[in-house]
């Protein structure tokens, strides 16, 4: 495959982030600087739209993730599209920059093994083209072609991979995750690799629970959103995962929008006009899903990271019409919490050229 | 009617271990590996006794690095809605069951410096398969082992052979027992408790552990809690249109699921919560048998727990 | 006196009032005036309790000192340490010796209450047990976001970082793992603007 490098059997050495370049259908991309990223007018109509009807208010809207409608990011259980493998160089390059953003604390190795396999195995059943995983017993090997990596390795065993075990495979797989820990009849974030996250700081998060975690967000705690959600997390079992949509919106296609860099990427949020919205403003959904991990009996909590520009958006008729209407009626509060309140005005008054106020249909798939 | 994550098993071999317990054995019937699982963590069994389709949950004793072979044991129980009876008496090699995805209510704690078990009887199960656990991880670990004689002592030698000095074996029938109090005095920072054994015994381990200063957050306990038989009884389910009769041996669960609804359970023991249902009206006495709800909501008579409580009385409307 | 804690965000920790417990040994832990906490929770015990009690004490010289009377209930351990760093080792010994069983109770300082808990986390005792009650200055500990660098005795809004020097706002939302608030760049998007200080957390 032109590009890639096939590390030699056993070996523990991995591409570095600038070594691996992407080929075809993967595209070579970046979410910083000059942010060369694009949508493929495919990937478009594939994304996870989060509105099913024209105004958001928060709801548990957990649904169980399975049944993988053909053409949509749902279609395999872990998700990956044309921008894997610069995703994960931006990734890279993140932990290069800070290395806090993979943190795991000292009882959940075993639960990063439960991810390890998790990953592995998902992927390698969804896509056998990219990714092999082979087993004797604890004896894996594992085959990411796209990104250049041959590995052996014993099951268990830290001292086999280069990287500890939820580092190891989630510098290999797009979006961020959270390994929660059940305990004392709550969730709590112990683990994690958060690099493409909305402004939370898993450094500092760590260790909190599922209420604690979600303190800054505002509204949901009085509407007893978190209760209801924390009863039906604990109630997610082996082989039943369960999904939910998130969104926010952000400017420039920049993964790393962390509070660790609000100074560098803070600053964008003035820099939308009505001249550059169209392509300088993204929706940034998340697909979050919830996944039992059967050793350590914790939640793995992956969080892939969807982005739309506004002139993306506008290829889908509905979609327009639906962001338009969102945005318009969004509470206060929280357009205030999501940060939009620099540009919203300005993205509504763009959208609203394609909102001829006709009904749209139920539902967040395009027509 | 779902059986979460239901998985067609054949019974590949059924041991008597004692004259109260028999141990089953449950391969996938595939062939293919069964799902891993984490030590405490146990299986609703399925089993077809006539015309009534039983649900009862069990611990997990085998080893969860091994996961070709499922083990369970089941003490016989003369008294019960018949269930353990059914597995004795019908159960054999080469029978196909359906089970259910393991899930675990009694995990250990993984931050623990120190597991203290305390086990009784048939509550050896889930400490079986979590000190195989840990003895192939490490983690530091005491179990403590009360039986009433040797004979009906099962997995001593087991035991013994695998966790050496970490096993204390108490026979009741030399008077030996355990020193609760001694032992919970002595405990350093960072340890955690667990009992599972008889409802007597659970008790005590818990209250001594408060009256000794033990955090609430330290003592892990799982009930075996049989769900009782008891009289029939009917019921309406609001939600469905239905109305329902549920018979001596059934359970509430069992006799909704057998209507065709689907209802949310977890433990099937009373113990997590999850089948906590609504209670629209109510004439006449709920028998609460769980050990979710509290005493307050017992006595409000607005909420219960259908996998092991029970009704006596004229009227019985569910939000389900 | 004190001024109160509002309760805000559900990460933002609410003390209670000290309570005595049947347990079979205390260890109590506080600074300045926490102390008076310390004295109005041991007037409510037993004297045979009294003697299976330690108490580890931070007094704040002239100002908030209940030394001599912590000194006078003659409990079996009582050691005053000159600052909350001073105390951090001795603490760790006390937690590291005791049994599980021990009731923990801290007062006085958030800054006192999360770096005490800290040790007692790190000892793998949950934080759910132990018994916490606020006394005296509101100052915080803040975690720069950024730089992650801590910040000592906070007591403005906005506060600037003392390792990187950006201005901060200072969040309600606290870390138990770092004993901090987090701080945050407030003027990221327009660094020109500087926002007055105002004295919040005296």
């Amino acid at each position: 495959m032109p590009g890639s490098q096939m590390t030699s059997a056993s070996s523990t050495a991995e591409p570095s982030a600038r070594s691996v370049t992407a080929s075809a259908p993967f595209r070579d991309e970046s979410f910083r600087n000059d942010f060369t990223f694009r949508n493929s007018p495919d990937t478009v109509l594939r994304a996870p739209f989060p509105f099913d009807q024209d105004a958001y208010m928060y709801a548990v809207n957990m649904e169980l993730h399975r049944d993988g409608k053909a053409g949509t990011a749902f279609e395999e259980p872990i998700d990956v599209d044309e921008h894997y493998v610069s995703e994960m160089r931006d990734r890279a390059l993140v932990l290069d920059e800070d290395p806090l953003r993979c943190q795991s604390l000292p009882h959940m190795t075993l639960a990063g093994w439960d991810t390890l396999e998790l990953l592995m195995t998902s992927k390698a059943a969804s896509y056998p083209d990219w990714f092999a995983l082979t087993r004797e017993g604890d004896r894996w090997h594992w085959i990411n072609r796209p990104l250049g990596i041959d590995q052996h390795f014993v099951f268990g065993d830290e001292t086999t991979l280069p990287y500890a075990p939820l580092e190891y495979i989630t510098r290999q797989a797009q979006g961020d995750f959270c390994v929660l820990d059940e305990r004392a009849g709550n969730l709590w974030m112990d683990a994690g690799m958060v690099t493409t996250q909305a402004d939370w700081s898993l450094d500092f998060d760590i260790g909190m629970n599922f209420f604690e975690w979600h303190a800054p967000v505002p509204l949901a705690h009085e509407l007893g959103i978190f209760e209801r959600a924390l009863k039906y997390l604990r109630a997610v079992q082996q082989g039943n995962p369960a999904r939910r949509l998130n969104w926010t919106m952000t400017v420039n296609p920049r993964l790393d929008t962390s509070p660790e860099n609000f100074h560098v990427w803070g600053p964008e949020n003035t820099h939308i006009t009505k001249d550059n919205v169209a392509d300088k403003l993204f929706l940034r959904i998340e697909l979050q899903s919830f996944w039992r991990l059967p050793r350590s009996n914790g939640i793995l909590f992956p969080i892939r990271c969807y982005f739309l520009s506004m002139r993306d958006l506008s290829t889908v008729p509905k979609w327009a019409k639906r962001m338009h209407r969102v945005l318009k009626s969004l509470p206060p509060e929280l357009a205030s919490y999501k940060g939009l309140d620099n540009y919203r005005p300005i993205a509504i008054d763009w959208l609203a050229q394609f909102d001829d106020g006709s009904p749209t249909t139920p539902g967040p798939f395009p027509d | 009617m779902s059986l979460h994550g239901a998985i067609n098993v054949v019974v590949t071999d059924v041991v008597t271990v004692n004259p109260l317990i028999k141990r089953f054995h449950f391969a996938r019937a595939d062939g293919e590996y069964l799902p891993a699982f984490s030590g405490g963590a146990h299986i609703i069994v399925e089993m077809q006794d006539g015309d009534m389709r039983r649900r009862t949950p069990y611990s997990l004793m085998s080893s969860p690095l091994d996961t070709q072979d499922y083990q369970i044991s089941i003490r016989r129980d003369d008294e019960g809605r018949g269930g353990s009876l059914f597995m004795h008496r019908e159960v054999r090699r080469g029978m196909k069951m359906r089970i259910g995805m393991p899930a675990n209510l009694f995990a250990l704690d993984q931050r623990a410096n120190k597991h203290l078990m305390f086990a009784g009887g048939i509550g050896i199960t889930p400490f079986l398969a979590q000190t195989a656990q840990l003895m192939a991880r490490g983690g530091e670990f005491e179990l403590h082992y009360g039986v009433r004689n040797r004979e009906l002592g099962a997995y001593v030698d087991e035991l013994e052979q695998r966790l050496a000095s970490r096993l204390h074996v108490y026979r009741d029938d030399k008077g030996e027992q355990i020193d609760f109090d001694r032992l919970l005095s002595s405990q350093a920072p960072g340890t955690h408790v667990y009992v599972c054994g008889p409802a007597p015994m659970i008790e005590h381990v818990v209250a001594r552990a408060a009256a000794l200063g033990w955090p609430a957050e330290h003592v892990h306990f799982e009930h075996f809690a049989k769900a009782p038989a008891g009289e029939p009884f009917t019921v309406e389910l609001r939600a469905s249109g239905l109305t329902v009769e549920v018979s001596a041996e059934q359970t509430m669960l069992e006799a909704i699921e057998a209507a065709g609804v689907d209802a949310p359970y977890l433990c099937r023991g009373g113990a997590c919560g999850q089948c906590e249902t609504r209670v629209l009206a109510c004439d006449g006495e709920l028998q609460h048998a769980d050990h979710w709800l509290d005493d307050d909501e017992h006595a409000s008579n607005e909420k219960v727990m259908p996998c092991v409580s029970r009704f006596r009385g004229n009227t019985l409307v569910l939000d389900r | 006196m004190s001024a109160t804690i509002e309760p805000s965000i559900r990460s933002r920790p609410v003390y209670g009032t000290l309570a005595a417990t049947d347990a079979p040994a205390h260890l109590m832990v506080a600074d300045a005036d926490g102390g008076a906490a310390l004295l109005e929770l041991t007037a409510a015990m037993a004297p045979a309790a009294l003697m299976r009690a330690e108490i580890l004490y931070v007094p704040l010289a002239s100002t908030a000192d209940h030394s001599e009377a912590l000194r006078a209930l003659d409990c079996p351990g009582f050691h005053s340490s000159p600052s909350i760093d001073a105390l951090i080792p001795r603490l760790a010994r006390s937690i590291e010796r005791m049994k599980m069983g021990t009731q923990i109770y801290l007062a006085g300082s958030e800054t006192l209450i999360g770096r005490a808990m800290q040790v007692a986390m790190q000892a793998g005792i949950d934080h759910q047990a132990i018994q916490t009650e606020h006394r005296g200055s509101l100052a915080r500990r803040m975690q720069c976001v950024h730089c992650k660098g801590i910040t000592e005795n906070v007591t403005t809004q906005p506060a600037d970082c003392a390792h990187c020097g950006l201005l901060l706002l200072v969040r309600d939302h606290y870390s138990r793992r770092y004993a901090a608030f987090q701080g945050v760049n407030i003027n990221a998007e327009d660094p020109s603007d500087v926002p007055e200080k105002e004295e919040l957390f005296p």
